[in-house]
């Protein structure tokens, strides 16, 4: 508890989760109820194919075999693999997850436009074993589990290599040093027990964690001792950047990535006409 | 559900399941990183359910450059046979309206891996004391009825404090009394779910506020340690009880990264 200038005493928050709505919970009425079940339906992840719009009938990696599996979550990380994977070879979209949570910027939660579709994911032409997905919305904690369901399904497969790529602002890295001091944008890396093989930077080092979405892909893949390997960017700038999309740019030579790139110089122009286009002319009076 | 480290899940018949109520402070936490760090338990699997925030970093319990990239998650299992010995950690709340069925699952898991008993660390708000409470220890315990049976004489034999009643609606002057922990997260719904499934379930809590909490969490293990002897019995010198317990590397930068010097 916490006396306020006014000295009126207020709840002070705390470290652990309110019980107080749980006790709720248990005179919940059905009214309440029927406003809880709404709400989960409005939020439940569903995974469909946008050319037919018909729901996928069973899990992504069900459907289809998979032996490597690279997702983008973030702008910047969808912003390097568009550029440097996605163009060096023919990519068709073979599905896309739909959900709705406070972050996202439509409240049209039925009619999602082809610029609006947050998270898509791709199989390689020539190779239909190698999948994509490019992440660019935020999957809330109560739809993170749903998602890997959707996408992994019920049977979790060891022969296949996923690899993660996410930014995180500096100021959530922990360093006995001021953050302020730190050569951002830099790389660090986690992967799971059965991942072998070398990461191109640093491991992130203790008492640094993950959360969100990333999260959840790992834990999933360390429990079901699936390889993968989940590259960490640190930058201070969050927005569409192109200092900290080249800051993944160690990946490419890692086997994560091999064979998957062609073009280097000509990735790097359309980086940069990517970061052009999505320049948004802003000042304090717009 | 429980998902082993290995190829088969290790038998747990017998042994004593030492588990944290997510709860004020993160009290019970705290003391279950220090009980895993002192005792150098081993990781036998994980509770992998869809009830807690998912959060992934390296070992928390590193010593050196060679055990520090082994991936740990927000729900983990350890063990030290020698000890019969299980420990549950939890590193990450509960996903809205998740904390019952989390329960219901890790209760379930109880009774199927064969464990004897539960003893459930955790916290409970310091402000919500009566007058008798401030005046006395800060520490409480509460047992279910199958669990009476088997300890009373041992707890009766340390003077321990039961956790009392209190008005079930406080402002309210002539509500009934019962069992209330507030601040004790699913401490009350395990203990509930304990009583009526007959699992042999302790509780031991200390009244705390939140802010550094590491005092609060050796006083806990301590006073755990009262009764099972997990490491040896304290002396008469308060002062060595702190480095008795293996503080874990995760536990540095607990309130930041390091300051600008610009900034003095």
């Amino acid at each position: 508890m916490a006396a306020t200038f006014f000295g009126e005493v207020v709840k002070a928050p705390c470290r652990e989760e309110e019980e107080e709505e749980e006790e709720e919970g248990r005179r919940e009425t059905p009214e309440d109820r029927e406003v809880r079940q709404q709400l989960a339906r409005k939020r439940e992840v569903r995974l469909l194919r946008r050319q037919t719009k018909t729901s996928l009938e069973v899990a992504l990696l069900e459907k289809y075999p998979c032996s490597k599996f690279i997702i983008a979550i973030g702008n910047n990380a969808v912003a390097f693999l568009s550029s440097f994977v996605m163009n060096s070879g023919v990519w068709e979209e073979v599905g896309c997850a739909k959900l709705w949570n406070e972050w996202c910027r439509t409240t049209d939660t039925t009619h999602l436009s082809s610029t609006e579709a947050f998270c898509v994911f791709y199989h390689l032409k020539s190779n239909p074993s190698v999948f994509l997905c490019q992440c660019s919305c935020y999957v809330a904690e109560d739809q993170q589990y749903q998602w890997l369901e959707k996408v992994f399904g019920s049977c979790p497969r060891k022969n296949m290599q996923i690899t993660i790529l996410t930014c995180r602002h500096v100021t959530d890295y922990k360093t006995s040093e001021s953050t302020g001091s730190l050569p951002s944008p830099f790389l660090k890396a986690l992967k799971t027990q059965n991942f072998k093989d070398s990461a191109c930077c640093p491991l992130l080092e203790q008492p640094n964690i993950v959360h969100d979405l990333p999260a959840a892909v790992l834990s999933y893949c360390q429990v079901w001792k699936i390889p993968a390997i989940l590259y960490l960017c640190y930058t201070d700038v969050m927005k569409l950047d192109l200092i900290t999309v080249e800051a993944f740019k160690p990946i490419l030579s890692t086997r994560s990535l091999k064979g998957l790139v062609k073009n280097i110089p000509q990735s790097t122009e359309i980086l940069k006409k990517l970061m052009t286009t999505n320049e948004i002319q802003s000042n304090i009076y717009t | 559900m429980f998902v082993p480290c290995g190829e088969s899940a290790p038998d747990l018949a017998g042994f004593t399941l030492l588990m944290p109520a997510v709860s004020v402070g993160n009290v019970g936490q705290l003391a279950m990183d220090l009980i895993i760090s002192t005792l150098n338990m081993s990781k036998i699997g994980y509770f992998y359910t869809d009830c807690l925030v998912p959060m992934v970093g390296n070992n928390p319990y590193a010593t050196a450059e060679g055990n520090s990239t082994e991936l740990s998650i927000n729900a983990e299992v350890y063990s030290l046979p020698s000890r019969k010995l299980v420990a549950l950690q939890l590193r990450s709340i509960f996903i809205k309206y998740k904390s019952k069925p989390f329960c219901e699952k890790l209760l379930s898991w109880v009774k199927s891996s064969g464990c004897a008993r539960v003893i459930v660390l955790s916290s409970s708000h310091s402000y919500q004391r009566n007058d008798l409470q401030l005046r006395s220890t800060p520490f409480r315990y509460l047992l279910t009825p199958s669990m009476q049976k088997s300890v009373q004489n041992k707890i009766k034999s340390l003077n321990w404090e039961e956790m009392e009643k209190s008005r079930c609606i406080p402002e309210i002057d002539d509500s009934e009394f019962c069992i209330r922990i507030p601040g004790g997260g699913i401490t009350k719904t395990l203990y509930d779910e304990s009583c009526s499934k007959e699992i042999q379930m302790a509780v031991l809590l200390k009244f705390v506020s939140e802010g550094d909490n590491i005092p609060d969490a050796l006083g806990l293990v301590e006073y755990l340690n009262e009764w099972l002897q997990i490491i040896k019995p304290l002396s008469d010198d308060p002062t060595v009880s702190a480095s008795r317990w293996k503080i874990p590397s995760s536990w540095r930068l607990l309130f930041g990264s390091g300051l600008p010097p610009a900034l003095f």
